[in-house]
């Protein structure tokens, strides 16, 4: 029995993330002995909210093992993960090194499991489509999905903190083929950006397939918001749905 | 986008969490994406008391139309001398 269609089953679990600190994360799992392949969902900087863990359950839903780890824990324990969001980001974000180790945590977790088939797939939504590219870039996986991450490619703005620094110079390491999916609309990533970071791979042999959609802005996937864009959003799910079901397929 | 473009205020004041009052000793005051608001962007104002952890915050997230208004309604509201 692979998998029992939209079957699933979820609960929040702690790992051991960067540093050795335990942090929260949300895992929903297939119902069916698999074997699975797995996705790490990186949440976006509005924190780990319903519909980061909406996202995490559409890929169980889908036969995938998905994890998707707080980020933003560190900022305050037993505070909600909204405040725990604001606090993590009057602090200037989430460090890159502190978001490898938690993200390699949780990927280590998912290839733990009896079920996985030990290829995982990484995908991140705003802050966190950077995040999927650094984490793919510094990690192991068998396919990524960046979805309108900017500060990838180009200099941040002025009042940036320092820490926030662009990607592109870690592009030869990318360990896997990369899904880009923008809003032609958006600012940042803008359609120059993603030219940039398309030129680059392609420069240096990197499998990479980027989709731009037109009347698209940031976040047009984040269904409870009104940057959502249902024609771009459901395209966007069929392209992650085939980039996935080709890489981290048994 | 993210802008991360946050101002930071000392103030001294009190506020109303969700729980209780609390000392209020800053505000960050930053255009960025809600965590509620129906909207891409607002301007969102957080007072809080980082001594007391994150979950000492009041926050608002406003249109930046009515982000002004507040803005011009709070120094309106201050009579002259009033600062002590």
């Amino acid at each position: 029995m692979p998998h029992v269609a939209d079957a699933l089953t979820a609960e929040t679990i702690r790992i051991s993330g960067y540093g050795g600190d335990e942090i929260p994360a949300y895992i929903a799992q297939p119902v069916g002995e698999g074997p699975f392949g797995g996705v790490v969902v990186i949440h976006h900087m509005p924190g780990w909210d319903r519909w980061s863990k909406e996202v995490t359950r559409r890929f169980a839903a889908s036969g995938y093992l998905a994890i998707c780890p707080n980020l933003h824990f560190r900022a305050g324990q037993g505070a909600s993960p909204e405040d725990s969001a604001a606090a993590t980001r009057a602090a200037g974000g989430v460090p890159d090194d502190q978001l490898v180790g938690d993200v390699d945590a949780a990927a280590r977790h998912l290839r733990s499991l009896p079920s996985s088939n030990q290829k995982l797939g990484v995908i991140g939504y705003c802050s966190g489509g950077r995040q999927s590219f650094l984490a793919a870039c510094s990690l192991q996986f068998e396919a990524a999905v960046d979805c309108y991450g900017a500060g990838v490619v180009g200099n941040p703005p002025p009042q940036y903190p320092a820490a926030f620094v662009p990607l592109l110079g870690l592009a030869p390491q990318l360990s896997c083929p990369l899904l880009g999916l923008f809003g032609a609309d958006d600012h940042f990533p803008s359609p120059d950006h993603v030219a940039e970071l398309d030129a680059e791979l392609t420069r240096l042999g990197k499998e990479h397939e980027f989709h731009s959609y037109e009347g698209a802005v940031h976040a047009f996937f984040c269904v409870d918001r009104p940057s959502y864009r249902v024609e771009a959003a459901l395209e966007g799910w069929a392209r992650v749905s085939e980039f996935y079901g080709r890489h981290l397929s048994s | 986008m993210c802008t991360y473009q946050t101002e930071t205020v000392a103030l001294q004041g009190s506020g109303k969490g969700v729980a209780t009052w609390f000392p209020v000793t800053e505000a960050t005051v930053y255009f960025d994406h809600p965590q509620n608001a129906p909207a891409e962007h607002t301007l969102n104002v957080d007072f809080i008391n980082p001594a007391r952890g994150p979950s000492a915050r009041l926050a608002v997230e406003l249109t930046p139309a009515s982000a002004r208004a507040l803005a011009e309604a709070i120094l309106a509201s201050l009579p002259p001398g009033s600062d002590g």
